[in-house]
């Protein structure tokens, strides 16, 4: 088919994952079909035979495009509900385990002040710095968990997302040792067990593989925003950090945002706004 | 000359088959491992490397300590260490093959470790430390059984082994500078972030690595008809005199920078490993006794009358050894993780099965030494019987 392991991966990987409503990973069109389908798709890709035979992926045409991905957090805005609803929303669609040992996985959660800003404490500032703070993947613009994966399992998106690609990891966790936000996890052991409610629409872990948020890279491409945000009640805003007319931007505009780390040469693109 | 190991004493069949015994017994534990995975380990999401890459990083030093030997001998012509030359090499055969098989054990999905050659990735520090590893592996292999099967021919080794062996040099150094730059490298972790790191790791591997020639040199004496000679082991003991100085002169520097500067993210792995923190101090006391090892082993070893003891040597030797694997073993490793990129602290000690599939890991190293020794000391009695 003249696709090679890495792109199947992202169009089947993805789609399969998004297989909803009982429709499989992708689909064979017709020639001519695709003009025709009036339901919009919920698959990242679709399969188009054209007139000579040969298949075609069409991207989803409902797919968010971005030329670098960010997230502004708006602590304020938080109640303990929502907080809890947004790192609840994550962690049920993405099979996330609740492991209750020092060996758990975390995609995004909530932690202290202290803790996420580490060497910025400031006693006097009181307010946001006694407020927990949400905490996932900054998808760096210079990641360092990408610059030392022995394998390009892990890999930066030109659209700014820091993927994994769980087939490709040996478990060798270089990236954690490098990660500086502690945001990697490791699957010791089996993660299924773990995981109360099985959510059939993203694949489950295997032992021995690191894994991460992912910016929701699965919903961006059927044209939806990341789980965290939706469930947020306007607390996470997602956007396109280099449109300046994006609601990212907007939100960033008029307040002071802060980032972790940025001491580190990362350039985060999560923006704690204050 | 392999059929060299095949005969030898009740002794060495015995030894051999209680290695044999610790293999089978690392191989089992490692099933339970392979079959649930690293969740049988102490490491943590905090602590995500533990006694596996430790040992890994100590053993890398052992082997590129062969090179105090390969370069007085074959660059400056210094005759008393031709018979124990060979003993160093071998040494760094074993040591090689034990650090590849500590990483093997060490990863989560061991099966697709060609992955690493699959997707070559010179932008990973471990895909260089794959190649320097496995090129010293071969290099020493080569090295070592040409010049050996020279000796027992009764002729000059040819002419082609010469740059091997000289090229052997320099690769000792980039085994350990390579492994060094795993770590140095990172951004988030303030205890590895120190250019002295690849320094560090060299001192204190041609301290441990020679003390571990030595202690093998006096046993192979005991245990059969060679002898390293005198004057091999007083330059032997010179050397870890000097390297283990550098170690702990090493440590200071960096203790110096750690403590004046005051920054909080280089201070507190250090505060973690020699004071506790936050009540958190499981490391403490085998930091400090690395230390007071460390240095005991100094004040035997520059004094000339203790140092040409050969009964105090040996114990030298051992302090050497006990202070360079704790520090670059327990501490090096686990320090850099404690307290994680969030300043949370959770510790960390190996488990039985851990510890057991370390062991055999050890026992595999020590089953191919004692092999490669028998060759090599049977080479040397047929020697001395012409």
């Amino acid at each position: 088919m003249g696709v090679d392991r890495r792109k199947f991966l992202k169009i089947a990987g993805i789609s399969a994952a998004l297989g909803l409503g009982g429709s499989v990973g992708w689909q064979l069109l017709r020639p001519g079909q695709l003009d025709a389908a009036e339901e919009p798709w919920n698959t990242p890709y679709q399969w188009v035979t054209r007139d000579h035979g040969a298949l075609k992926e069409v991207p989803n045409p409902r797919a968010l495009k971005g030329k670098r991905w960010g997230m502004a957090v708006d602590m304020k805005k938080f109640t303990p509900a929502t907080a809890k609803a947004a790192v609840e929303a994550c962690n049920y669609y993405h099979n996330v385990p609740s492991i209750p040992t020092k060996q758990d996985i975390k995609w995004i959660w909530l932690a202290p002040y202290k803790n996420v800003f580490p060497e910025v404490e400031n006693p006097m500032a009181g307010d946001y710095t006694d407020m927990d703070y949400i905490t996932m993947c900054n998808h760096c613009d210079q990641p360092p968990c990408v610059r030392v994966c022995p394998t390009k399992a892990t890999f930066r998106r030109d659209d700014g997302i820091v993927l994994m690609d769980f087939h490709r990891c040996i478990g060798c966790r270089f990236c954690m040792a490098a990660c500086p936000y502690g945001s990697r996890s490791f699957n010791f052991q089996d993660p299924r067990p773990f995981i109360k409610k099985q959510y059939d629409g993203f694949p489950t872990r295997a032992k021995g593989v690191v894994e991460k948020c992912n910016f929701c890279a699965e919903r961006l491409a059927v044209g939806k925003l990341p789980y965290c945000a939706e469930a947020s009640g306007g607390a996470m805003i997602f956007g396109d950090v280099d449109n300046a007319g994006s609601a990212l931007r907007k939100a960033l505009r008029g307040r002071y945002s802060i980032r972790r780390k940025p001491n580190l040469g990362t350039n985060p693109q999560v923006y704690y706004l204050v | 000359m392999l059929e060299k190991a095949l005969s030898g004493s009740k002794l060495y069949w015995g030894w051999l088959v209680c290695l044999l015994i610790l293999m089978a017994a690392g191989f089992a534990s490692y099933l339970v491992q392979y079959n649930e995975g690293l969740v049988i380990t102490g490491m943590s999401r905090d602590v995500s490397w533990g006694f596996y890459i430790a040992q890994f990083t100590f053993l890398v030093g052992v082997a590129a300590s062969a090179v105090m030997l390969v370069l007085p001998y074959y660059l400056h012509h210094y005759k008393d260490f031709g018979r124990i030359t060979i003993l160093g090499e071998f040494l760094a055969i074993s040591a090689v093959l034990m650090c590849i098989l500590f990483i093997f054990v060490d990863l989560g999905k061991p099966t697709r470790i060609l992955n690493v050659m699959l997707y070559p990735t010179p932008n990973s520090i471990l895909f260089w430390d794959m190649i320097v590893l496995n090129g010293y592996l071969i290099i020493n292999l080569v090295a070592g059984w040409v010049t050996l099967e020279s000796e027992r021919k009764q002729v000059a080794p040819p002419g082609w082994i010469k740059p091997v062996i000289y090229l052997s040099i320099p690769w000792a150094v980039s085994i350990h500078t390579v492994t060094a730059f795993l770590y140095a490298g990172l951004p988030g972790r303030g205890f590895w972030l120190t250019a002295i790191l690849a320094p560090r790791f060299l001192a204190s591997a041609f301290a441990a690595g020679p003390a571990v020639l030595i202690l093998l040199g006096y046993l192979v004496k005991k245990l059969t008809n060679f002898d390293p000679g005198k004057a091999a082991f007083e330059t032997l003991a010179k050397i870890v005199t000097y390297a283990i100085i550098l170690h702990i002169f090493f440590f200071f520097l960096e203790v110096f920078t750690v403590f004046y500067s005051n920054i909080p993210g280089h201070m507190d792995h250090m505060k973690y490993l020699y004071f506790g923190y936050h009540g958190y101090n499981a490391l403490v006391p085998w930091m400090w006794a690395a230390l007071i090892c460390g240095f005991a082993a100094i004040v035997l070893l520059v004094n000339p009358r203790t140092r040409q003891n050969t009964t105090i040597l040996p114990i030298a030797c051992v302090l050497v050894f006990i202070c360079t694997w704790i520090d670059k073993g327990m501490g090096m490793i686990a320090g850099g993780f404690i307290p994680n990129p969030l300043h949370e602290i959770t510790e960390y000690a190996p488990t039985a099965l851990e510890l057991l599939v370390t062991f055999g890991v050890y026992a595999t190293g020590a089953f191919v030494l004692t092999i490669l020794y028998k060759v090599a000391l049977g080479v040397k009695e047929e020697e001395a019987a012409l």
